[in-house]
């Protein structure tokens, strides 16, 4: 029980902080206009030469294998359901880390997201 | 006119892949994993030991072989479409993956557990509808 609530923590704050990363080195490499594959190629060289990228990747590593261990012990329309709590970290994340202004109406989804976790956790048996 | 019809048809299938591919991808991690087991690490030789087997699992596999597929229509659609508009139909995923337990998984999936679910995608509904960018761009 303690070590499956640490793993679904670990999904939801590995994997949150890890797209934070992500999204800060792909801020600092820039917006991508052009799609063709020799660009994209270069965009990710560049991508791989910026630290947060390794920080969000290593991040979103965890985040996978932790979703693999939650998953040989629980039921997965258990599982995915709570890892939705995702996006009241990525709103808090996003405020904080990263400077957005999270919308008053976005705090709404968030609050309703966390209402429809704790169902699903009240629902358990 | 034509394009734009043709456009629209090629969001929704793009998108109908994405709600398919991914809770599939998810049930198929399961599945994967329920068959090895619940993982308990005693030893630090033990986490090599799940790791080989997570490798040699073909249920895990596929499960990430769908995650990629979900993960290329959701590049190749927001490589035209808004992602305010292609994030809300995400939402579906939850209900997705709750029904493919149900009915592939047989999960038993409580009256209380439904409501949950279906309350958590009204909630990524709701977050997916604001302004996808908000940061000042230089």
């Amino acid at each position: 029980m303690a070590w499956e609530t640490v793993l679904l923590a670990l999904i939801v704050f590995a994997g949150t902080s890890g797209e934070l990363c992500v999204t800060r080195a792909m801020k600092i490499i820039g917006e991508v206009h052009d799609f063709r594959p020799s660009s994209l190629l270069r965009v990710m060289f560049r991508a791989i030469q910026v630290p947060w990228m390794w920080l969000g990747v290593a991040l979103m590593a965890v985040a996978f294998f932790s979703l693999l261990g939650a998953l040989s012990m629980e039921n997965v329309s258990f599982v995915v359901p709570v890892t939705a709590l995702s996006y009241a970290a990525g709103a808090l994340g996003g405020q904080v880390f990263l400077g957005e202004r999270v919308s008053r109406r976005r705090w709404l989804g968030v609050l309703l997201v966390c209402i429809g976790v704790t169902l699903v956790f009240l629902g358990r048996k | 006119m034509t394009s734009s019809a043709g456009l629209h048809l090629k969001t929704f299938i793009l998108i109908f892949f994405m709600i398919l591919f991914g809770p599939l991808g998810n049930v198929s991690l399961s599945k994967g994993m329920k068959t090895i087991g619940a993982i308990s690490l005693h030893q630090p030789a033990d986490l090599l030991n799940v790791f080989l087997q997570i490798l040699q699992s073909p249920f895990v596999w596929l499960g990430i072989v769908l995650q990629l597929m979900f993960f290329v229509c959701y590049m190749v659609v927001l490589s035209w479409a808004d992602y305010s508009f292609v994030q809300p139909a995400g939402s579906i995923a939850y209900a997705v993956v709750a029904l493919q337990a149900h009915f592939i998984l047989k999960e038993p999936i409580s009256p209380l557990r439904w409501a949950g679910v279906c309350v958590i995608c009204l909630g990524v509904l709701i977050v997916g509808h604001t302004s996808p960018r908000t940061t000042e761009q230089k």
